[in-house]
């Protein structure tokens, strides 16, 4: 027992107790038994630390929880909002993920006992862990703005996740006469995809300078800064001057939608909008809150280095439901937590320490078509919470030159099918 | 010779957990990559694949893109949060992969 490796196999047999007494405290597992990681969510960051998971330890026994047959992917729906894209690119099923060794439980997580560590299915179904990871993404609050809730979504797409409300939103554009106006509402942070809102309006503003030439684009904003803004701003002004951006101090903060004219009050005005975009307020997906991992702000603090939960031992939560510091809630920034969360899962299970991570973010943005603007940071674990490095990052320069506006929104399409295709492939 | 050394490690890391089923730590940073670098890329690509790559070739790229003499979009910003030592091991490490 002198090897400096040794095999997972000896710990889990508790044979290497002059090793194991340099190790973190060793999970409570059957003899022989596979640890047990149970992954509630497949989307970017959920399918990505169950697969990482299986492909970093085969002993590891892993189950992914996952309702929907086919996955949506949000990047890129701007883009079937503007009747750029088909939503059938955006879609993805989980055939692969067999072939990987990962177990696929295709029902809803209803509830979860952390203290005798189960996961109760809507199926019926119990499954035990040892460590479980949260990857619910995020749930729309519809208690957060008045007049805005689950029925006035059907009226005033939120498209926020994607599926069916980013048709809604797409078909009310193209019925929508020319001259109207499209109200976008955009959050406070935090919230899912930080420059997300410009994009669409963006985009929006792209179609309608194309088709309906008369209509105006309005934002709405309870910010007084955003992602990639001067990017944004620059374009606007040289490609959609039908596009107006209204601040928070400029009266932009909206305090009440009414469905049935289809009307958003802000402190100081009403504004009838031809088709209205709200995008509400936002907190982690409700299986984070039944689980206790849920903190006052709605969202899940964690470690930096494993992403476990700091209020529920032997969960760890991923992706948007995140609090991750300064890394953004983007899918570029779910994978890459999910990747570094499912090999200090799978060392934990083994009673090893993790490693202290770096994690990137990349995140790509269409003002047009063919008009792409970035922003990319480097992040590693500070004072417990994830922070960018220094002097790493940024945004596209502000003076590039239109060829390099061109070729990001190529990079962009590339990124999309590479990330989907080490997702779902 | 430094590199030489730390791809020999990474190497001799991966013979001596050839008995499990583990794959290889990676170093801090190195799976975030692989969210633009398609391991089914070609060498010459924008971007380009790493996996399986000359480790000597990843280095030179970075240290060019850190210097300024290679333009790039994105990774020269990227480029700005590893250091040196970091950059050497996330190259030893996608060259030894397959």
């Amino acid at each position: 027992m002198t090897r400096l490796h040794p095999s997972r196999r000896e710990f889990a047999a508790g044979a290497g107790a002059g090793i194991a007494a340099t190790m973190l405290p060793r999970p409570m597992l059957a003899q022989g038994a596979a640890p047990k990681i149970v992954v509630v969510g497949g989307g970017f960051a959920g399918l990505t630390a169950a697969r990482m998971a299986k492909r970093y330890d085969k002993g590891l026994d892993v189950t992914v929880v996952e309702a929907n047959p086919t996955y949506t992917a949000c990047p890129f729906s701007n883009d079937v909002i503007a009747g750029l894209r088909d939503i059938k690119e955006q879609q993805f099923g989980y055939g692969k993920v067999a072939g990987d060794g990962v177990t696929l439980a295709q029902t809803n997580a209803t509830g979860i006992n952390a203290t005798a560590r189960t996961v109760t299915l809507a199926n019926g179904n119990v499954l035990n862990y040892d460590r479980l990871i949260l990857a619910p993404g995020i749930e729309l609050r519809f208690d957060a703005l008045p007049g805005y809730d689950e029925a006035a979504a059907q009226r005033m797409p939120h498209a926020w996740k994607a599926g069916e409300q980013t048709m809604l939103l797409r078909r009310q554009i193209e019925a929508m006469e020319d001259g109207g106006v499209v109200v976008i509402v955009s959050p406070q942070n935090p919230y899912r995809c930080p420059p997300g809102p410009y994009e669409r309006a963006s985009l929006i503003a792209w179609y309608l300078k194309a088709k309906k030439p008369r209509s105006k684009v309005m934002i709405l904003d309870a910010k007084d800064a955003f992602s990639k803004q001067r990017l944004f701003q620059n374009a606007w002004k040289q490609m959609y001057p039908n596009l107006e951006w209204v601040s928070l101090s400029m009266g932009g903060k909206v305090s009440s939608v009414d469905p049935a004219t289809n009307t958003i009050a802000t402190d100081f005005d009403k504004v009838k909008a031809a088709v209205a975009n709200v995008i509400p307020p936002q907190k982690a997906g409700r299986i984070a809150e039944l689980a206790g991992a849920t903190d006052r702000s709605g969202w899940c603090p964690i470690d930096p280095v494993s992403f476990e939960s700091k209020q529920v031992p032997n969960i760890h939560v991923v992706g948007d439901a995140a609090i991750a510091g300064a890394m953004p809630k983007s899918a570029f920034a779910a994978n890459a937590q999910a990747k570094v969360c499912a090999v200090a899962v799978a060392k934990l299970a083994r009673g090893e320490k993790p490693e202290t991570p770096k994690l990137i973010n990349t995140c790509y943005s269409l003002v047009a078509p063919d008009y792409g603007v970035s922003v990319a940071a480097v992040y590693h674990p500070v004072n417990g919470a994830l922070a960018e490095v220094a002097g790493s990052g940024g945004v596209s320069p502000v003076d590039a030159p239109l060829a390099e506006r061109k070729e990001e929104a190529e990079l962009a399409d590339g990124w999309f099918h590479t990330i989907t295709s080490e997702v779902f492939g | 010779m430094k590199l030489a050394r730390v791809v020999a490690g990474a190497i001799a890391g991966l013979a001596m957990l050839g008995a499990t089923a583990l794959a290889a730590d990676a170093p801090p940073g190195a799976t975030s990559c692989s969210g633009c670098h398609s391991p089914t890329a070609a060498e010459d690509a924008t971007p380009p694949r790493l996996v399986g790559r000359d480790p000597e070739k990843i280095v030179v790229a970075l240290q060019e893109f850190r210097s300024g003499q290679r333009k790039g979009t994105i990774m020269d910003r990227i480029v700005k949060g590893f250091t040196p030592e970091e950059i050497q091991a996330i190259a030893a490490w996608y060259g030894a992969q397959k």
